[in-house]
């Protein structure tokens, strides 16, 4: 009894001394392994008496029950520490710069672009597109700008070289063509707005010689310029996101509408920069009115009939007055630094439910 | 259009303030473009007497006067050398902000001795450059008086933005008119009193137009005044020319300046002794020269309007009289000239001249015709007040034109338009304040200085605008659906998803000009004639874009300037592909330079083809197309690298994109260093998704049986494409191979020339029962078997 003791804490002595897997290992083949120490004993039970197996066999069987559990035990506590040590060994400076991920932008202009429609959308307009290069008629005769009117020395214009035939095609010089597009091809009710490139022969700071404007345009039976107030302060507290905003309608002259006014905004020039919304200055922000009478006629509708209004509004400088970037110019320059600062994330798309901008 | 407000007040009876009058002004249209009030900015200056004036005791220029300020007496060192005892000078206060320095006045101690305020130089006022003493009042100006109003600077000066529609407000007298109507005081009538002729006019006018063109000039009235002596005009007329920046010149020239600026009505004077017998309107001869009286000789063309005597053109009809019958200090006997010329014809001889004279402004947007006849006559009346004389009768040639006009005006369309309810007889009211006869049945006559009035919709606007915009009622517009119904059209949508698909793989939007440089252009394919532009601002903004590329290279090569060398750009924009109104497509466009950010953690990479490829099949994904249907070729335009780059297209016309490397040559031209990955991918081309009635997704089939791999390298010939391979096995079983997938290209040590190894992975996936070993074997057998006999290749072993 006393040798099984004694075989017994020598085992479980080696298997905590062991100090790696291979030494413990060592340790269970001696113990446990087909020639091994214990295995021996456990053999001497078939040489027995059922009596004295009774007694002698749990003795053995527990031994050997109680070594195999601590092998098991020592093994995880090694394995555990050789992890430890592994892990150690692993280490990395976790201030490293992180690996470069693209980061692209959308342009201002796109972007605003994005929140103008969400906002006419809502108001139930389209939006309507027209090509660049405009015929003399669309641009000019058909807005109620008949040739050699001084109205068309406004609009300094970009012509194209001559056809053959001799007519003369230009870059349109404000998206209203595609009002006349519009009309001569759809029944009222019309609601549309109209984004694009607009072409004027000018540089300087405040002016490109191709910027973008957007247009709107309603023609029914019924729609007056008490409408068109509403839309126009509904768009410009929505799109600068404002609890209010203060406008100023003042009366003025476009050949296309009649009556015409150019809408002021309250802001604030004392600090250098404009702050919207407060303050005692005015800035200018659209020109709008009642759609000429002439124009309806010459768009194939009977102005007896029918009526509507129009605005337009620099989509670049909505940009710039929301956004603060202060050179027209910047916007068609593509510098690279510009484009981070003034642009905006891909997923950041505008909308009336999350707010136009984050 | 400027005027003062004391010239102003000569039409208006009001006790409105500038401020009331400004704000008035802007409210009807009148834009207020600015107002310059000196009395706002010297009032803090006023008249002082100079008690004493002793030397400095420790400067010898300086002097230490005592200055009595009307309220105290006051010591100020003073370094003018005509500062003297006894002299009436400006004094400025401690704090007051001197205008020509823009610094605030302190109180200080100059060399040891207190200087309470300053006496002011004309520099010092912002009044001139004027410096060489302090300003010198007259003996008799009340001390304290404000400086200002002695001196008469106290009449601020409005300028308002005329629209061209308001040819009446281009005299003051028309602002009182509109002011009045406003109510901002009461318009002051008056009616120039016929002059009694003392003889009659030997002048001959004639106006000698051929049929078609008698518009030109239909009317022309003039006068004799004989006797006359000519001089400076009355200081009162000086100051108010001066006021609005205008130049004195003589009496005679100064009364057709203030008829033009008060009464927007032209005149011209002739030294008549200089006339040489008829006094003509005609239209110019060719090569007809003219020295005006801006000193410059222009010559002239055959539509511009002259006026001419026996030595040919002496002015031009409207614009611009000539030198040689010019008014001088001699002249003894005058000829004054009214006449109406045709706005249009007036512009053109302008513009074409380039020729911006107060005539001009007013012809062009068109003179009131009945003031033809009262506008001479008040001339006249001033002629003989400045310079003596005795008038002649009047000698009138044409016919004043006819310019009465009705309307039957129906009020309701006030509402109707604007929204805005009125009453009648305020809206009548307005109208007949604004010279507007009412007559009986509502009919309104439209008054002869109005020639902007045509339809009833005019009328309305001229109510609104009196009774003010700001009444209009904001209305919101009655909504069509109660939410809102989708209003992007697929073309619009598949913008949006390009750019922002774009923006999500890297790239920064850019927006470029839509013109380039012809040369520019020539590399991306050229632009035909037709395309370039005839007026365009600079020579190398001179045709219209055929690529969309030009103008991104052009922001790479800025954005190398500025030590930017990777540059991740695209657009989505028109590039033009005929001279007529829709000739154009949007594409969108991008290109990638450089190898990305440097990093720790691994070498860099270069923009490449695949790369381009790989942004062009995001693009057509977010469109929503397949890009798999599509066939890629190699056969990319010629701006491309030509063995690295490609075209996604749908059957040999309808290319979709280009993609690939760019081509050194056209690399050189914008001196980029490349590679340079490009892709355009024409958006307007793809086919538009189907219209779906049900937005539900076609059932989700999973397999539950295992799926298997098997991989195959082949030897093949190198020039052979992958995707053959890959068709080549797809087609074995189009059900049980579930993808086939190209995992390594190799060419070189082990492999012949000329030969590459190309391995692919297949996988099945069965669908109604596990694979058994055969099976897999004898699918894999036809794979090789396929691949071998589309392209030759042999597995590799």
């Amino acid at each position: 009894m006393q040798e099984l003791e004694q075989l017994e804490r020598d085992v479980l002595a080696r298997v905590a001394a062991a100090a790696d897997e291979a030494a413990l290992d060592a340790v269970r083949v001696e113990a446990l392994g087909k020639k091994g120490s214990i295995s021996e004993a456990l053999k001497t039970l078939g040489a027995m008496t059922p009596e004295e197996r009774k007694t002698k066999g749990p003795l053995l069987n527990g031994m050997r029950d109680r070594v195999t559990a601590a092998i098991a035990e020592r093994k995880a506590a090694l394995g555990q520490s050789t992890l430890d040590q592994k892990l150690k060994t692993e280490r990395v400076d976790v201030t490293l710069p992180v690996r470069p991920e693209p980061v692209g932008r959308i342009h201002p202009v796109s972007q605003v672009l994005d929140e103008a429609t969400a906002i006419f959308a809502d108001m139930g307009f389209a939006i309507a597109e027209g090509p660049d290069i405009e015929t003399d008629d669309y641009n000019f005769t058909k807005l109620n700008i008949p040739p050699e009117h001084p109205a068309r020395q406004m609009h300094d214009t970009f012509y194209l070289k001559p056809k053959p035939d001799g007519t003369r095609h230009l870059l349109r010089t404000h998206t209203s063509p595609v009002q006349v597009r519009t009309m001569l091809t759809q029944k009222p009710p019309i609601r549309i707005v109209v984004p694009g490139r607009v072409y004027r022969i000018d540089s300087d700071q405040t002016h490109t010689p191709m910027f973008h404007q957007i247009e709107g345009l309603v023609i029914d039976e019924t729609s007056h310029m008490g409408h068109l107030k509403w839309v126009l302060e509904e768009f410009c507290r929505a799109f600068f996101e404002l609890p209010s905003v203060e406008m100023r309608f003042r009366p003025s002259h476009f050949p296309f509408t009649e009556p015409s006014a150019e809408v002021d905004i309250r802001c604030d020039r004392s600090g250098g920069d404009v702050k919207l919304g407060q303050g005692n200055d005015w800035l200018e922000i659209l020109g709008c009115g009642m759609v000429h009478p002439k124009v309806i006629e010459m768009c194939g509708h009977d102005p007896a009939k029918y009526q509507g209004f129009a605005w337009g509004m620099g989509l670049d400088r909505l940009a710039m007055l929301k956004y603060g970037a202060p050179d027209l110019r910047a916007f068609f320059d593509a510098d690279l630094r510009w484009l981070k600062h003034y642009g905006f994330a891909a997923l950041d798309v505008p909308s009336l439910a999350g707010g136009l901008s984050r | 259009m400027k005027f003062s407000l004391s010239w102003l007040k000569d039409h208006l009876d009001t006790q409105a303030s500038v401020d009331e009058i400004t704000e008035t002004l802007t409210r009807i249209g009148l834009e207020v473009e600015s107002v310059e009030d000196k009395a706002k900015d010297l009032a803090p200056f006023t008249v002082a007497h100079v008690v004493s004036a002793e030397k400095h005791p420790n400067a010898d220029k300086l002097r230490v006067c005592m200055v009595d300020t009307g309220k105290e007496t006051l010591q100020v060192v003073c370094g003018a050398p005509n500062a003297h005892a006894g002299m009436k000078g400006v004094f400025a206060h401690a704090g007051t902000k001197i205008p020509g320095t823009g610094l605030d006045l302190k109180k200080s101690s100059i060399r040891g001795v207190e200087s309470n305020g300053m006496l002011c130089s004309e520099r010092e006022m912002g009044l001139s450059q004027e410096h060489d003493g302090i300003i010198e009042l007259p003996e008799d100006a009340p001390v304290g008086a404000p400086f200002a109003e002695i001196m008469g600077l106290d009449d601020p000066v409005i300028e308002i933005n005329l629209t061209p529609n308001r040819p009446d407000c281009a005299g003051v007298r028309g602002v009182a008119r509109d002011l009045a109507a406003a109510g901002v005081g009461h318009f002051i009538a008056d009616k120039p009193a016929k002059i009694i002729p003392r003889f009659n006019n030997a002048v001959a006018i004639g106006l000698h137009f051929d049929a078609g063109t008698e518009n030109a000039c239909p009317v022309f009235a003039g006068r004799y005044i004989r006797g006359v002596k000519n001089g400076p005009s009355p200081a009162w007329l000086q100051q108010r020319l001066k006021a609005v920046g205008l130049r004195p010149i003589s009496a005679l020239v100064d009364i057709t300046n203030l008829l033009s600026l008060d009464r927007a009505r032209p005149l011209h004077v002739y030294d008549a002794d200089k006339i040489k017998g008829e006094v003509q309107a005609r239209l110019a001869k060719a090569g007809e020269k003219l020295l005006a009286l801006d000193g410059k000789t222009y010559e002239l063309d055959v539509e511009m309007c002259v006026i001419a005597d026996g030595s040919g053109a002496i002015g031009l009809g409207g614009v611009m009289g000539g030198e040689s019958t010019g008014v001088t200090e001699a002249t003894v006997n005058v000829f004054v000239e009214s006449a109406m010329f045709d706005p249009l014809r007036t512009g053109r001889t302008g513009r074409l001249l380039g020729i911006n004279s107060d005539a001009r402004y007013r012809f062009e947007r068109g003179v009131d015709p009945e003031y033809v006849l009262p506008g001479l006559e008040f001339a006249t009346k001033l002629a003989m007040e400045f310079c003596g004389g005795e008038p002649s009768d009047i000698t009138l040639a044409g016919r004043v034109p006819d310019s009465k006009r009705e309307l039957a005006f129906d009020s309701t369309l006030i509402e109707k338009l604007t929204g805005l309810k009125l009453h009648d007889a305020e809206a009548f009211g307005i109208l007949a304040k604004l010279g507007f006869n009412i007559v009986v049945g509502r009919r309104v006559t439209i008054p002869s200085w109005r020639p902007d009035i045509h339809g009833v919709t005019d009328l309305v606007e001229e109510v609104v605008r009196i009774a003010g915009l700001d009444r209009v009622p904001s209305t919101p517009l009655p909504r069509l659906t109660s939410v809102p119904q989708p209003v992007l059209t697929p073309m619009q949508k598949r913008v949006r998803a390009a750019k922002r698909t774009l923006a999500a793989r890297g790239l920064m939007e850019a927006m470029t000009w839509s013109f380039v440089s012809k040369e520019q252009a020539a590399l991306f394919g050229g632009v035909p004639e037709a395309l370039l532009l005839a007026n365009p601002i600079s020579a190398d903004l001179d045709a219209m874009r055929p690529s969309v590329l030009p103008g991104l290279l052009a922001a790479a090569q800025r954005n190398a300037a500025r030590g930017l060398k990777d540059v991740p750009l695209f657009e989505v924009g028109p590039q033009f592909t005929g001279p007529d109104p829709g000739e154009q497509l949007t594409a969108a466009t991008g290109i990638r330079i450089g190898s990305g950010p440097r990093h720790w953690s691994h070498a860099g990479w270069s923009a490449d083809v695949f790369q381009a490829r790989a942004d062009v099949m995001a693009i057509l994904e977010a469109a929503g197309f397949s890009p798999e249907t599509a066939q890629v070729s190699s056969d990319a335009p010629a701006w491309y690298h030509p063995g690295r780059s490609g075209a996604l297209r749908l059957g040999p016309k309808n290319v979709l994109a280009s993609f690939g490397e760019l081509h050194p040559r056209v690399l050189a031209a914008y001196d980029l260093t490349g590679p340079v990955a490009a892709f355009e991918v024409m958006l307007d081309t793809l086919p538009a998704p189907k219209a779906r009635a049900a937005k539900t997704k076609p059932r989700l089939e999973l397999s539950e049986f295992q799926a298997v791999e098997r991989d195959f390298a082949f030897v093949l010939e190198a020039k052979v494409a992958a995707a053959e391979v890959v068709k080549a096995a797809q087609s074995v079983d189009r059900i049980l191979i579930e993808s086939v997938a190209v995992f390594d290209v190799y060419e070189g040590t082990g492999v012949e020339p000329g030969q590459k190894s190309l391995a692919i992975s297949v996988r099945l996936q069965p669908r109604d029962r596990t694979l058994t070993d055969s099976e897999i074997e004898a699918v894999s057998s036809k794979i090789v078997g396929a691949v071998a006999k589309a392209t030759g290749a042999k597995l590799r072993t």
